[in-house]
């Protein structure tokens, strides 16, 4: 039976957790605005550009001569899973859910007899990876000295990866992260990046001009490819920002609602213990008052 | 008078949208001037002033370092890769641009780079001088 003073500090310390966690909710909440208008300000860009290489690439016949961005090199035994999470956790699951996306991803690859190379973005799901296949963890991108995440960063991840691919040392690479669809609900999402995967039938309404192309059409298509890499990398982080902070706010929401269930439950067993406590005394004070 | 719709999109945000009289681009192969009835076209951009004439405003500037414009007869669309605004453009901000470029020079290896990054300072150091006029 916990005393009276117990249960006081007990109360104490589960009120200043409360309001840790009410405090965090609420910073969630004004930065999941922010990231929710910077992946919609994002949109316009990786919608056009989509359009764009959609057109481009309808009118491409595939050869030896087409960038092997999107012809792929022709095998697909060298995987590489770029994973991208948060920088921070206490936001439910969603580091672990996009985590366990990725490690079914590994070991079907690897039952496949494939090979399998990882690239991490973000500390957290470097952490959980590295338990099982620090081995295959070839690099790593901290991004926690970024306040806003700009097109640089995408640009700087998506030039790593384009190194490689020319370096020869994977075949496919596939983009994990977490896409958001409201506060409460992220899905976390594998995306291949290389060979590009492009829409042709969407592009189809449009195509039906003939374009000039200045330079030529192959050059355009050329450096456009890089371009698409880094946009889709930049989307998948914005989506991934606004994604974290969402699942951050529902966790802490709960948090608090469970810390107020526990702070109610404490305090009744206080009263009860307190009330108790009294009539002992009483029937104490009147036992002994009987006796005499 | 016919009109173009005309959409600068970069990255991060949308810089302008809206109809215009006529814009001027920076294309890799030379620079022109794009009015409404143009004929279909894909074009690279490199690294200079985009020139937007509409009702309003005439020759309201915009600074683009490398993208794609796509333009046909009622609209152009240019995604540029970094772009500012003629709000934000100063010397001072396009000294910065030098500085990241020349970083970014220098943190490369790759010869076929440094020469890229070598002929956007050279432009950037011409719309410097560009901009005192």
């Amino acid at each position: 039976m916990p005393s009276l003073k117990d249960l006081r500090n007990r109360i104490a310390s589960v009120k200043a957790t409360q309001k840790i966690t009410k405090a965090m909710q609420m910073v969630a909440a004004a930065k999941l605005r922010r990231a929710q208008s910077a992946a919609e300000a994002a949109r316009p860009y990786a919608e056009r550009m989509a359009q764009v290489l959609g057109n481009l690439a309808a009118g491409v016949v595939v050869g030896p001569e087409t960038p092997r961005l999107l012809s792929g090199t022709g095998s697909d035994r060298r995987h590489l899973l770029v994973v991208c999470t948060a920088e921070r956790g206490l936001c439910g699951a969603f580091n672990s859910s996009i985590a366990r996306l990725a490690r079914e991803h590994v070991n079907r690859l690897v039952g496949e007899g494939k090979d399998v190379r990882i690239i991490c973005v973000g500390k957290k799901g470097l952490d959980i990876l590295r338990r099982q296949f620090a081995d295959r963890i070839i690099d790593f991108v901290d991004l926690r000295g970024a306040r806003q995440i700009g097109f640089e960063h995408a640009d700087d991840i998506a030039q790593r990866i384009l190194q490689r691919f020319e370096a020869g040392e994977f075949d496919v690479a596939t983009l994990f992260y977490s896409r958001f669809k409201s506060v409460i609900s992220q899905i976390p999402t594998a995306h291949q990046i290389i060979p590009a995967q492009i829409g042709r039938n969407g592009a189809a309404a449009g195509s039906e001009t003939a374009y000039d192309y200045e330079p030529g059409e192959s050059e355009i298509l050329e450096s456009l490819l890089p371009r698409n890499l880094a946009v889709q990398i930049f989307r998948a982080l914005l989506e991934n920002a606004a994604s974290e902070q969402g699942a951050r706010m529902s966790a802490m929401d709960n948090a608090t609602r469970n810390a107020g269930d526990m702070i109610r439950k404490q305090t009744t067993l206080y009263n009860r213990t307190r009330q108790a406590q009294i009539t002992k005394e009483l029937i104490e004070i009147i036992s002994g008052a009987e006796a005499l | 008078m016919a009109t173009l719709h005309f959409e600068l999109v970069a990255p991060e945000r949308v810089l302008y949208s809206g109809a215009v009289d006529a814009v001027m681009l920076p294309g890799t192969e030379g620079d022109m001037t794009v009015l409404p009835g143009h004929a279909p076209v894909m074009t690279a951009l490199k690294t200079g002033f985009i020139v937007v004439t509409d009702h309003r405003d005439h020759g309201t500037r915009v600074l683009v370092r490398g993208g794609f414009a796509d333009i046909n007869a009622a609209e152009v669309t240019v995604l540029a890769e970094r772009a500012l605004a003629s709000a934000e453009l100063t010397p001072q901000s396009i000294d910065q641009e030098i500085l990241t470029v020349e970083m970014q020079r220098d943190a490369s290896h790759e010869q076929s780079f440094k020469d890229a990054a070598d002929a956007t300072i050279a432009q950037l150091r011409e719309a410097r001088a560009a901009l005192q006029y």
